[in-house]
């Protein structure tokens, strides 16, 4: 059977690989792998503060005096350790800087990944991974555009229908009794829910840290954290609405 | 049985490819998909068109070279089943079959089906080996080696090679096939010497041939014949934070 193997074409000029640099931590930082363990380690960090971020919110249940009074130690915390708000600060920045990493290596592996596989198969390809796993990147991008806008409601006092300094709880119902408002709080958690359902397995498993031992767990932790945390934050929106808080 | 086959048909790296259906009438339901392949192609020559070109060798899934993606599928539905191993009984008489060539930027498409898979060969240069001084053999029992860890090593050394997990990968990654030869060297005392090196080295080059990143999908291990797990993902991922932390 006369099947011809055609020649292999000589390879396309490819560029040198680049040299390792001497520097071990800007080596890490190039690599796919040492991006991802970024985004790992400051998902991580975000999610600790998510936790007592939505904890603390539940004192709402508890009258104004109680929340305003809450709100009030917070700029308070490290004193007299720390000067006059300088905990919130180390906060703001810290947190700040954990954005900022997970979202620009999110960008750079994102388009990494996409031009690694520009054509798509003709006969679609049946996804055997979950909608959790899908949507982190629209989740991410929904979840960085609600942190403007809550900042913007309740930090900067911006978009804040109340407004007023010092009066979280009043400045909370005023929000939330708009109910497009609570919607849109709604819509981001649930994006948070997802994302953290995939992202804390997803960051045992790039830490390493999994073991198949593990692994049930891990997914199991990772559903527990989703629902605790977005039934935590939207609990209180809809509370509002539906006027016991107010 | 009757089935149809749409073939991506492309004359050479840089002409466009498009899908051509076939009809096969007397496919045997015993035939792997290869000699489904075969018999097409005997047709093709002697009717005087250029038959599909597929790369094959060993045709009992062992040697990696055969795959394609059928009907969506790194190697068709049977799971744990290169296409070479693949029958024609896993399809109904009157399918109609896409047959596709692996979709990655780092394997682009020779001709037809065939792919060049050769990104893979520069990761195993980089580092998928130990250093062994030539010479007779050693006494294999002078090293011994706890049975979980030769179990580990065994089962990531089973892969061949083939590409699938990059095929499948919706990021073209090619991490699970570097995960198994660090889950593999890096795991036996006869790799430890060069455990971190080799690891630096791996991700290095495969980070240099255009594969993308690792998000934790999970399609590779779906579509791997050879049934490497995602643990050799953590594995890899492990081994890569320790010698970037600069442990030997
Ligand atoms: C600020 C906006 C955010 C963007 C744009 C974003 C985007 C992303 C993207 C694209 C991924 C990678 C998904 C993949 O590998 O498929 C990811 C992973 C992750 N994200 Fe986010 N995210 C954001 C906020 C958050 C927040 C608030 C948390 C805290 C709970 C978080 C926790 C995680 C974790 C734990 C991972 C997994 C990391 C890994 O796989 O190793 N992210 N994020
Ligand atoms: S890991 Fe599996 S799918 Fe990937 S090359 Fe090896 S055998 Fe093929
Ligand atoms: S031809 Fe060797 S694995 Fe299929």
């Amino acid at each position: 059977m006369a099947v011809t193997t055609p020649t292999r074409p000589a390879p396309a000029a490819r560029p040198p690989r680049p040299k390792r640099s001497s520097s071990a931590p800007l080596n890490f930082w190039r690599s796919t792998i040492g991006k991802k363990t970024v985004m790992a380690v400051t998902g991580a960090l975000m999610l600790l503060f998510l936790i007592v971020h939505m904890l603390g919110n539940l004192k709402i249940f508890f009258g104004p005096t109680d929340f305003d009074h809450y709100a009030h130690w917070l700029r308070t915390i490290g004193e007299p350790v720390l000067h006059g708000a300088w905990f919130l600060w180390i906060m703001r920045v810290g947190l700040g800087l954990a954005v900022i990493l997970h979202v620009v290596s999110a960008y750079q592996l994102s388009r990494r990944d996409l031009k690694a596989r520009p054509t798509k198969y003709v006969h679609h390809q049946r996804a055997r991974a979950s909608y959790a796993t899908h949507i982190m990147r629209y989740g991410g991008i929904t979840l960085a555009l609600f942190i403007v806008y809550h900042l913007l409601d309740f930090t900067t006092l911006t978009l804040n229908r109340h407004g007023v300094e010092g009066a979280a709880y009043d400045n909370v119902v005023s929000s939330f009794s708009v109910w497009w408002v609570t919607v849109i709080y709604i819509v981001a958690m649930l994006s948070l829910g997802l994302h953290i359902q995939h992202g804390f397995w997803s960051a045992a498993q790039t830490l390493g840290v999994n073991r198949p031992s593990r692994d049930r767990a891990l997914k199991a932790t990772a559903t527990t954290l989703a629902v605790l945390l977005t039934a935590g934050f939207i609990v209180v929106p809809v509370a509002v609405l539906a006027g016991l808080v107010d | 049985m009757k089935l149809t086959l749409r073939i991506w048909r492309q004359a050479s790296p840089d002409e466009p490819g498009r899908m051509v259906a076939y009809e096969v009438p007397d496919a045997n339901p015993d035939m792997s998909f290869l000699e489904l392949l075969d018999v097409l192609n005997e047709r093709l020559t002697l009717e005087g068109d250029d038959p599909v070109s597929f790369d094959h060798d060993c045709r009992e899934g062992i040697c990696g070279a055969c795959g394609v993606v059928i009907n969506g599928q790194a190697h068709g539905p049977r799971e744990r089943t290169t296409t070479c191993q693949l029958h024609i009984r896993e399809f109904n008489d009157g399918d109609v079959i896409d047959v596709e060539p692996w979709r990655s930027v780092a394997f682009g498409v020779i001709k037809d089906l065939m792919v060049d898979r050769s990104g893979l060969d520069r990761i195993i240069q980089a580092g998928g080996y130990i250093s062994a001084p030539t010479g007779s053999a050693p006494e294999a029992h002078s090293t011994p080696v706890p049975k979980p860890i030769a179990d580990t090593a065994f089962d990531n050394a089973t892969c061949i090679g083939c590409g699938a997990c990059v095929a499948a990968c919706p990021n073209g990654s090619s991490m699970l096939f570097t995960s198994a030869k660090v889950a593999h060297l890096n795991s036996l005392p006869q790799g430890a010497p060069e455990r971190a090196e080799r690891v630096l080295n791996l991700v290095e080059a495969m980070d240099a041939e255009g594969f993308g990143g690792c998000t934790n999908t999970g399609e590779c291990t779906v579509a791997c014949p050879k049934g490497i797990p995602m643990d050799s993902i953590a594995t890899l991922n492990r081994e890569y934070l320790r010698a970037s932390l600069g442990r030997k």
